[in-house]
């Protein structure tokens, strides 16, 4: 094995992993809400409501096109560049990536066609279904990506084959894995609630420029009722995957609150500078005795610290330490919005209130940021293991050479760097149009053979005009 | 009675991975026509009438990285190491031809037209590295103790980069075939034009690659009843039906363009496709890293493919019922009007 070769391997799968989580959380809640808004719109005809969905279409489009081309690398990376790990993993997760494929991606790519490119070809009825596929689907996905990930997280119900290679021995235990329910929520939460993060901040920007936009309007409260009701279940079932934490996976926790010596009453670090060198916070502000009661729900709850595990199982302490506070730090400014927000929607003076508009404008990213964040906590916090006191990150590398990964490494900034900046741009600017604008190329309803427009030309095909 | 479920499972993987090479290879061959199309309005056509399906097709690609990561942990440990550059080159190209289905549509004037190269240059790109990826595996893997044992570089071979041009040659003569079914007036035309060119290409280069096959690997010649020097009639003769498969293939494609058929082009073609691809399948069977390990050497946990085989079961009749639906809700032929949003 070349050290070179896993280092760079784990570089590279940790940007590749980090820059696809941003389109799936993403598009898991767009595709909710896009479901959301052609019910609404079948319900109630408010055109409002269609003007909405075919804007957000558009920018689900593009989101969704970047995050399958991102994926298709994941499914293939894992043996490029982690065949070891793959040979000896693959008989206990391969069946639920397998299932991931065939639950998920078909129906997700198949109905995605029908969703943008079916509207002349199926009724309303058929193409809601469509999207409800869709949303289905991205949810689906979800569930077997984070149930192989939560069982390499806290692995059960398994043996090893003379071989060396892993077997499952109940697989409902093993796709339920322990840490499995409460992982999954939490990542639906954080999935809607960078969703409307992203809807808030949009919505919000174009009433800072028109308070009369209806559409607008409309969006901004659909957002703030989900920071209002998904921010503080949040927190919630954060804190209980954190007693998941405590109880399977003890180095992560002691790397996340920067533990160091084994006792009770441990104090909550509000920031600090943990270092692995000295074994030890260079400086810490810090609340006594706190810590204990957050994590162990208790004062006096005895909590193992880092220097009781051997130097070589502790994993990085400074970047768990500060990702989970980016991320809670961030999760308690989504509660702060959406309280906010629903006082001045109670109050009647959401338009008028332009420091919060700006407020949302500014939090539009916070769900990227917390997600990956999250992600960070979670993945780097049960360093050394890939599999979770069972297999080490640098047993699993492929025998592949340093040249290669570096070439590879290089190749895939180069061009995530070039789609991310173009895609970005992309969608900004066609949230900056808002949806109004796009409301004048929706297709209109089916008119009824013999009615008075019957004979009129259907709307304009935008590609068609100059 | 006890299944083969390593069997089963490389006829399941064979299949998917059959459809991904049909079904992506039209429209990755749309990407390798687009710079000859001359208009922006005909572009705008080819892209059109594959925008609604491309997502789904290249969902095939991942079931069959996917299967092979699930049901032969053995041989996807070892075949990714092994073509690791042109994997990953794959995957580039795929990524900047699967973002351009919708950048192109939001780019202005330069971004249109970089997004135009991109989708062109990055279909290309893929199709090459999947013809380099096939001829690296069918002409072997070096494999020491159930890992890839070889250089960065084993793959790059006058071989695998005639399989790369054959298989680039090939995706082109189906995405004409796709286009002269689909469309209609100049692109229909035009598309004849480029039929008859991919065809003539891809006919010389899988000969090529069919003879050099024979050559490539003792074992690979064994498939066929070939020693060297020349061939046991009593094993070739069952398998002569897969160039006879190629004949008929090539046969339907030459006399669709000369009947002017519409849809008898694409047929051929895919015979074509599948006379080559069985082709393959008897030069490396029973292997699935040619020529170390077999498909029973190669295969997970019983318990993994019975699982899996319970789910395929049932769920992929479900996936090829809506894809044919979806296909045949966008069927006929694709207009300048078919655009959206």
């Amino acid at each position: 094995m070349d050290a070179d070769a896993l280092i760079l391997s784990r570089l590279q799968f940790a940007f590749t992993i980090a820059f696809h989580i941003i389109f799936p959380s993403f598009t898991i809640g767009l595709a909710s809400f896009l479901a959301v808004l052609e019910a609404l719109w079948l319900a109630t005809r408010n055109a409002a409501f269609q003007a909405l969905y075919m804007f957000w279409l558009k920018v689900f489009a593009i989101s969704f096109g970047m995050g399958v081309v991102t994926g298709v690398v994941m499914s293939y990376e894992l043996g490029t560049n982690w065949s070891a790990f793959s040979r000896v993993a693959s008989p206990v997760i391969g069946p639920l990536l397998a299932f991931e494929v065939l639950t998920a991606f078909f129906l997700e790519a198949s109905f995605l066609g029908v969703m943008l490119f079916g509207w002349r070809k199926v009724g309303p009825g058929l193409h809601f279904i469509a999207t409800a596929m869709v949303a289905v689907g991205t949810l689906i996905s979800a569930f077997w990506i984070i149930s192989a990930n939560s069982w390499m997280q806290y692995p059960v119900s398994f043996e090893r084959a003379p071989d060396g290679s892993l077997r499952a021995v109940d697989w409902m235990a093993v796709i339920f894995s322990p840490s499995f329910p409460a992982r999954f929520v939490h990542m639906v939460l954080a999935a809607y609630l960078t969703t409307s993060l992203v809807v808030g901040a949009a919505s919000a920007w174009r009433l800072l420029r028109r308070a009369d936009e209806a559409e607008s309007r409309i969006a901004l409260r659909m957002a703030i009722g989900m920071f209002a009701i998904a921010a503080p279940l949040q927190l919630l079932v954060g804190d209980h995957s954190g007693r998941d934490v405590l109880r399977h996976q003890p180095a992560k926790l002691a790397a996340i609150e920067a533990f160091w010596e084994t006792g009770s009453g441990q104090a909550f670090h509000v920031v600090a500078w943990p270092d692995r060198r000295i074994a030890g916070n260079r400086w810490e502000v810090s609340i006594p005795k706190i810590g204990s009661l957050i994590t162990a729900g208790s004062v006096e709850a005895r909590i193992k610290g880092l220097r009781d595990f051997p130097p070589a199982d502790r994993p990085p302490v400074f970047l768990v330490f500060w990702a989970f506070r980016v991320m809670v730090g961030l999760g308690v400014a989504m509660i702060g919005l959406g309280l906010w927000g629903a006082w001045l929607v109670w109050r009647g003076r959401l338009e008028a209130t332009r420091p919060y508009l700006m407020a949302c404008v500014a939090m539009g990213p916070a769900g990227f940021v917390a997600v990956i964040a999250g992600w960070v906590v979670a993945e780097v916090g049960r360093q050394p293991y890939v599999i979770y006191g069972v297999m080490r990150t640098s047993e699993g590398v492929s025998p592949v050479a340093a040249g290669a990964v570096s070439a590879s490494l290089i190749a895939f900034l180069v061009v995530y760097a070039l789609i991310f900046s173009v895609g970005v741009l992309y969608i900004l600017r066609l949230l900056a149009e808002g949806p109004a604008a796009g409301a004048r190329e929706a297709p209109p309803e089916r008119r009824a053979p013999g009615s008075a427009l019957a004979a009129a030309p259907d709307d304009p095909d935008p590609e068609a005009a100059p | 009675m006890t299944l083969d479920l390593p069997l089963i499972w490389a006829g399941i993987i064979a299949v998917a991975v059959l459809l991904y090479v049909l079904l992506d290879g039209f429209d990755l061959g749309i990407g390798i026509l687009f710079p000859f199309a001359g208009s922006r309005e005909r572009r705008d056509v080819m892209m059109d009438s594959i925008a609604p399906v491309w997502d789904g097709n290249e969902t095939w690609l991942v079931l069959g990285g996917g299967g092979l990561f699930a049901a032969f942990p053995g041989a996807y440990a070892v075949v990714a190491p092994a073509l690791y550059l042109p994997l990953i080159v794959m995957l580039l190209g795929l990524i900047l031809r699967g973002v351009a289905f919708e950048f192109r549509l939001r780019g202005r004037k330069r971004g249109k037209a970089f997004w135009t190269a991109a989708f062109a240059g990055g279909s290309l790109i893929a199709a090459l590295a999947q013809g380099c990826v096939l001829g690296g595996f069918i002409q072997g893997i070096k494999v020491k103790d159930g890992a890839f044992a070889g250089g960065t570089f084993d793959w790059l071979t006058p071989y695998s980069l005639t399989a790369g041009a054959g298989l680039a040659a090939g995706y082109a003569l189906l995405g004409a075939g796709w286009l002269i079914w689909r469309t209609e007036d100049e692109l229909h035309a035009l598309a004849r034009r480029w039929a008859i060119i991919a065809g003539v290409a891809t006919v010389l280069l899988l000969a090529a690659v069919s003879v050099a096959t024979l050559f490539v690997d003792p074992r690979a010649a064994a498939g066929w009843g070939f020693d060297g020097q020349g061939f046991d009639m009593a094993r070739l003769a069952p398998r002569m039906g897969v160039p006879a498969l190629g004949a008929l293939g090539m046969g339907l494609v030459a006399f669709g363009l000369a009947r002017r058929s519409h849809h008898l082009p694409f047929v051929g073609a895919i015979l074509l496709f599948l006379s080559g691809y069985l082709g393959l399948a008897v030069s490396f069977f029973p292997f699935v890293a040619p020529y170390s390990l077999t498909i029973w050497q190669a295969a997970s946990a019983d318990n993994a493919l019975a699982l899996m085989l319970g789910g395929v079961a049932i769920l992929l009749p479900v996936i090829l019922g809506y894809t044919v639906w979806v296909y045949w809700l966008f069927r006929g032929k694709v207009g300048a009007d078919a655009g959206y949003h």
